[in-house]
């Protein structure tokens, strides 16, 4: 069944239909549609794998890939377009460029968080690019996945039917998902040399400075932390505070809490559920041995976990070694910045790090002594909003970006194309053989040259393109030695 | 620890100091890069000439020569590639500071090759250097002589903790790969690019792989066939054939396949002499191994120039197959040597059906003074790059992008797209604690009017164009921070 919806989408590629802009608007715009009217089953189905409420998925998803869709209607002539590139001396009459193409056919696999955004996104890009595209979406998030294949070619089904899709060819696979799954993505890749983008996870760090407006920042901290019951891959995992500031941050975070879910977040419409048995227990174990400062019930029958404070954590604990993906918030304790950068960096590269503080400077020291795959200073997840930043992880976070353009060029092989023509022999007689001393002479005092700044290998043409129109080399030898 | 161990964990410590890190390191380390070509270019050149028979001023020509200018090119540019890049910001950012950061990746494994061995091992480093990053370098050891002058050559120049060499055959290979690098840089052979791939898989490290394939070369029979002849002998018999975008085979109209040969054979007479072994700009296969395999190639198909050889020497003398078949040995592989088969094909549409059945290439190469010829083959193939009318020279333009696609690589690099290929770009999104108001409409309790609110703000579906969207911008920035304090607050 998967080698059959491969094959069909090797053939629609190979046919040539989804190469033409129209064709290309036309996906588009049908997507765009298929949003807009399906709003309201798309949220249901939201409501049923995951208990999110029904703004909040326009808010996180719908509106998000609406942006995507609009902005690549708006632009893809431009980004499909050649792209005209620096000329040297050596190629100043030639037609210089590099043109965008599509590779094939590409795998997108979904992941349950967000159903509809990390699978959709990079279907736009994908389209817009004008390859064909295999959708796998996730079979945990199964009423958005079963909603989905309604509405577009795509492949369902769990571990072995993905198993399956990852031995047949592809000419890219996008995957969102687990580091662990991620290795076993790209071993899978490797036998046919296909390019991979892998949007990973791991513990994103959220420092508090002690000198900024605390309030603010745990405002903004609850509700990244705490949207869609934790499972989002950019969700701040822990804090990193000085202990004379734990206090007020835990209350803050109470307050913000009692404002955004009321006494009992459980009556809610607004707050999450954990996706599965699986993960609900895999969350609990994590809070074993500590006593939460706040939260911390749970009703397994409804794979509900209070939004959850933990203080003082120590580094060791189970919960500071995986991803939490879930609403347990610790908070590490640490001495000062320079103890928070160190601690980020003794850990693997996350996807995303979050700094508060007031300080210019101070900012400037973490995000110059850390690396991620993208930081937002004085508020969280928001980087991930904005088309012209790219957006992906770095070392086990993941590799490869996309969103907006950048999905675009991720998606496209961009060929460098040189078009010169069949004159000008002359310009080229120097570089056949058989090569002399006299030419690499003078080419290496060309080399020495400090004239023009352009590349010196290029330079290293112009001057055997001038041995040659002077047709006395004697001549050149003589001024070059009065030169020398 | 292994030897291979050790070296990376050093490398690796080096990098954590931060030293690779500042503008100024980097500048001197390229600049000490600059004095090592300057200065020992009689070593190099000498063991060139003993691994590949490549004459001295080949190697300057093809090698070194390229490198200085990619070195000059970082020196000059490394401070503006290295500063933060602004992006276009969007209505709820207009107040912030957005950027792209391009930062050090960490240790990079650059496994180098051994038919432009200072090229493609060299091109890579000057990209980790100029990005920040550690190197691990290791020649191919198939180039045995020029192994031992890098061995011994770049710890004399640069720093030999961040950048070490570690020398080896297949076994310190693949132990270098039970490492944990922050990227590998590989340029080879498919075969060996998904070993590499693999290996890689197992601790998330993103590759590059410049890998080959079959450059096809079409030419066109309305061309100027001497000079297309002589650019694709040029392109084919430089470095005996040994270059991975050299013109694989040809692809022309039986009517014109004659005129090829006789062009062909020609220009090899006019730049080889006609005996090519005598001949000090001719090389040899770099051993007997790859010798005994391309004479295999030949062997069910005709010879029409050239095909005398000398195993004792590694020599094959530039050589000329016609009406070669699709099914003929030569048409199997990469064939990485001085035979030149040409397929005679009836018209354009063959030619590029002939060329889609087979894997897609690292260069196609097409010989045509028609426009619409060049812009069909373009639109209706793929392979790393094209070339219209010459062979290689795209190579030596800095500012194209130069790699492969599908079985001929991933990743690509030159000038500015090495520093990229081996850099983390990092989003940065600074904001500031305050307009506290204007986060309202994201946090639960969640109403219709406050959705309502997100997606007047969020929805980029009017495209006002610069000056317009700024005036808008201004009122609406007036007017949603009166109406959001007064209304949901």
């Amino acid at each position: 069944m998967e080698r059959q919806a491969v094959n069909r989408a090797k053939e629609a590629f190979l046919s040539g239909r989804t190469r033409p802009l129209e064709f290309r608007l036309q996906q588009l715009h049908a997507l765009q549609r298929m949003i807009t009217e399906k709003e309201t089953e798309i949220c249901t189905s939201l409501k049923q794998d995951i208990n999110r409420s029904q703004y909040d998925t326009p808010l996180l998803e719908l509106i998000g890939i609406e942006n995507e869709i609009s902005l690549a209607i708006e632009k893809l002539t431009q980004w499909a377009a050649p792209r005209q590139v620096d000329r040297n001396i050596l190629t100043v009459s030639d037609e210089v460029y590099v043109q965008p193409e599509p590779l094939g056919v590409v795998l997108i696999i979904g992941a349950w968080n967000y159903p509809w955004a990390v699978t959709l996104q990079p279907l736009v890009g994908a389209i817009a690019a004008g390859n064909a595209a295999v959708v796998k979406p996730s079979e945990l998030s199964e009423y958005s996945s079963l909603l989905l294949r309604d509405l577009y070619p795509v492949v369902t089904g769990g571990v072995s039917e993905t198993q399956e899709l990852l031995r047949l060819r592809f000419d890219h696979i996008f995957y969102t998902g687990s580091s662990t799954v991620g290795k076993v993505v790209m071993e899978a890749a490797a036998r046919h040399l296909t390019p991979v983008t892998l949007e990973l996870g791991g513990k994103s760090p959220c420092y508090i400075d002690k000198n900024c407006d605390i309030r603010i920042a745990c405002r903004r901290i609850t509700w990244g932390k705490f949207v869609n019951c934790g499972q989002t891959c950019i969700a701040p995992d822990y804090i990193l505070c000085e202990p004379c500031i734990q206090g007020r941050v835990v209350e803050c975070i109470r307050q913000t809490l009692l404002e955004f879910y009321g006494a009992d977040p459980k009556c809610s419409p607004d707050y999450g559920r954990i996706i599965n048995q699986r993960h609900f227990s895999r969350i609990m174990s994590l809070m074993e041995g500590y006593t939460p400062v706040i939260g911390g019930q749970t009703d397994a029958s409804q794979r509900y976990i209070a939004p959850t404070v933990l203080k003082d954590v120590p580094p060791h604990s189970r919960l500071m070694q995986e991803e939490i993906f879930g609403p347990l918030l610790p908070i590490v304790a640490v001495s000062d910045m320079d103890d928070a950068i160190r601690f980020v960096n003794e850990r693997e590269k996350p996807l995303a790090l979050y700094i508060f503080c007031s300080d210019k400077k101070a900012t400037k020291k973490m995000i110059e002594e850390t690396t991620s795959g993208g930081v937002t200073v004085n508020d969280v997840m928001m980087h991930y909003t904005l088309s012209s930043l790219p957006f992906g992880g770095v070392g086990q976070s993941g590799m490869g970006c996309y969103h907006g353009k950048h999905t675009f060029d991720q998606l496209s092989h961009q060929r460098a194309c040189l078009i010169r023509s069949l004159g000008m022999e002359s310009v080229n007689l120097s570089r056949y053989p058989p090569q002399d001393r006299r030419r690499a002479r003078r080419a290496r005092m060309a080399l020495k040259s400090p004239m023009i700044d352009l590349s010196k290998r290029t330079f290293v043409w112009a001057v055997i393109y001038l041995d040659t129109i002077l047709s006395t080399p004697t001549t050149y030898n003589i001024i070059l030695s009065q030169v020398s | 620890m292994s030897r291979e161990q050790e070296a990376v964990a050093r490398a690796r410590k080096a990098f954590q100091t931060g030293r690779s890190k500042p503008i100024e390191y980097r500048i001197q380390q390229l600049k000490n890069l600059q004095r090592m070509f300057t200065e020992r270019q009689k070593v190099i050149s000498d063991a060139m000439k003993k691994d590949l028979n490549k004459s001295e001023v080949g190697t300057q020509l093809y090698e070194t020569m390229g490198l200085e200018g990619e070195i000059n090119l970082a020196l000059k540019k490394v401070k503006e590639w290295a500063a933060p890049r602004p992006v276009e910001k969007n209505l709820l950012t207009l107040s912030d500071t957005v950027y792209i950061q391009p930062e050090p990746l960490g240790v990079v494994l650059i496994i180098g090759a051994w038919n432009y061995p200072w090229a493609v091992t060299i091109q890579p480093l000057i990209g980790a250097i100029a990005a920040g990053n550690a190197a691990v370098v290791k020649p191919s050891e198939v180039c045995v002589h020029t192994a031992k002058v890098m061995e011994s050559l770049l710890p004399l120049y640069i720093d030999k903790e961040l950048y070490p060499v570690v020398t080896g055959g297949i076994p310190e290979t693949q132990e270098l790969l039970r490492q944990r690098f922050d990227h590998i840089f590989y340029t080879g052979n498919s075969a060996v690019g998904k070993v590499i791939m693999e290996a890689a898989a197992k601790h998330l490290t993103p590759v590059t792989l410049e890998l080959g394939g079959k450059s096809p070369c079409y030419i066109d029979k309305n061309c100027d066939i001497s000079i297309a002849c002589r650019r694709v002998a040029w392109g084919k018999y430089t470095n005996c054939g040994q270059t991975c975008i050299a013109p694989d085979y040809i692809l022309c109209d039986p009517s014109i396949q004659d005129r090829v040969i006789a062009e062909v054979k020609k220009s090899i007479q006019d730049f080889y002499t006609d005996n090519p072994k005598t001949c000090p700009d001719y090389g040899r296969i770099i051993n007997q191994r790859h010798f005994k395999r391309i004479m295999a190639l030949m062997e069910d198909s005709t010879i029409a120039v050239g095909g005398d050889n000398d195993e004792s020497d590694c020599y094959i003398a530039p050589t000329v197959l016609r009406d070669v078949k699709p099914e003929a040995k030569v048409m199997q592989e990469e064939i990485f040597g001085p035979l030149l088969p040409i397929i005679p094909i009836s018209s354009l549409d063959e030619a590029i059906k002939f060329i889609n059945k087979g894997e897609k290439p690292l260069a196609l190469y097409v010989f045509t003074p028609d426009d619409k010829i060049i812009n069909k083959m373009k639109n209706e193939t793929s392979s790393g790059g094209l070339l219209a009318n010459d062979c290689l020279v795209h190579y030596s333009v800095s500012s194209l992008p130069f790699g492969g696609v599908g079985n001929s690589g991933m990743g690509c690099y030159h000038g500015r797209f090495s520093f990229d290929q081996l850099s983390h770009l990092r989003s940065c999104l600074i904001k500031q604690l305050k307009m506290e108001g204007v986060n309202n409409m994201r946090y639960p309790p969640h109403t219709p009017k406050k959705l309502g609110w997100a997606r007047f703000f969020i929805l980029n579906s009017v495209d006002l164009g610069w000056a317009g969207r700024m005036a808008l911008l201004a009122v609406l920035a007036v007017v949603a921070a009166v109406v959001i304090q007064n209304y949901l607050l």
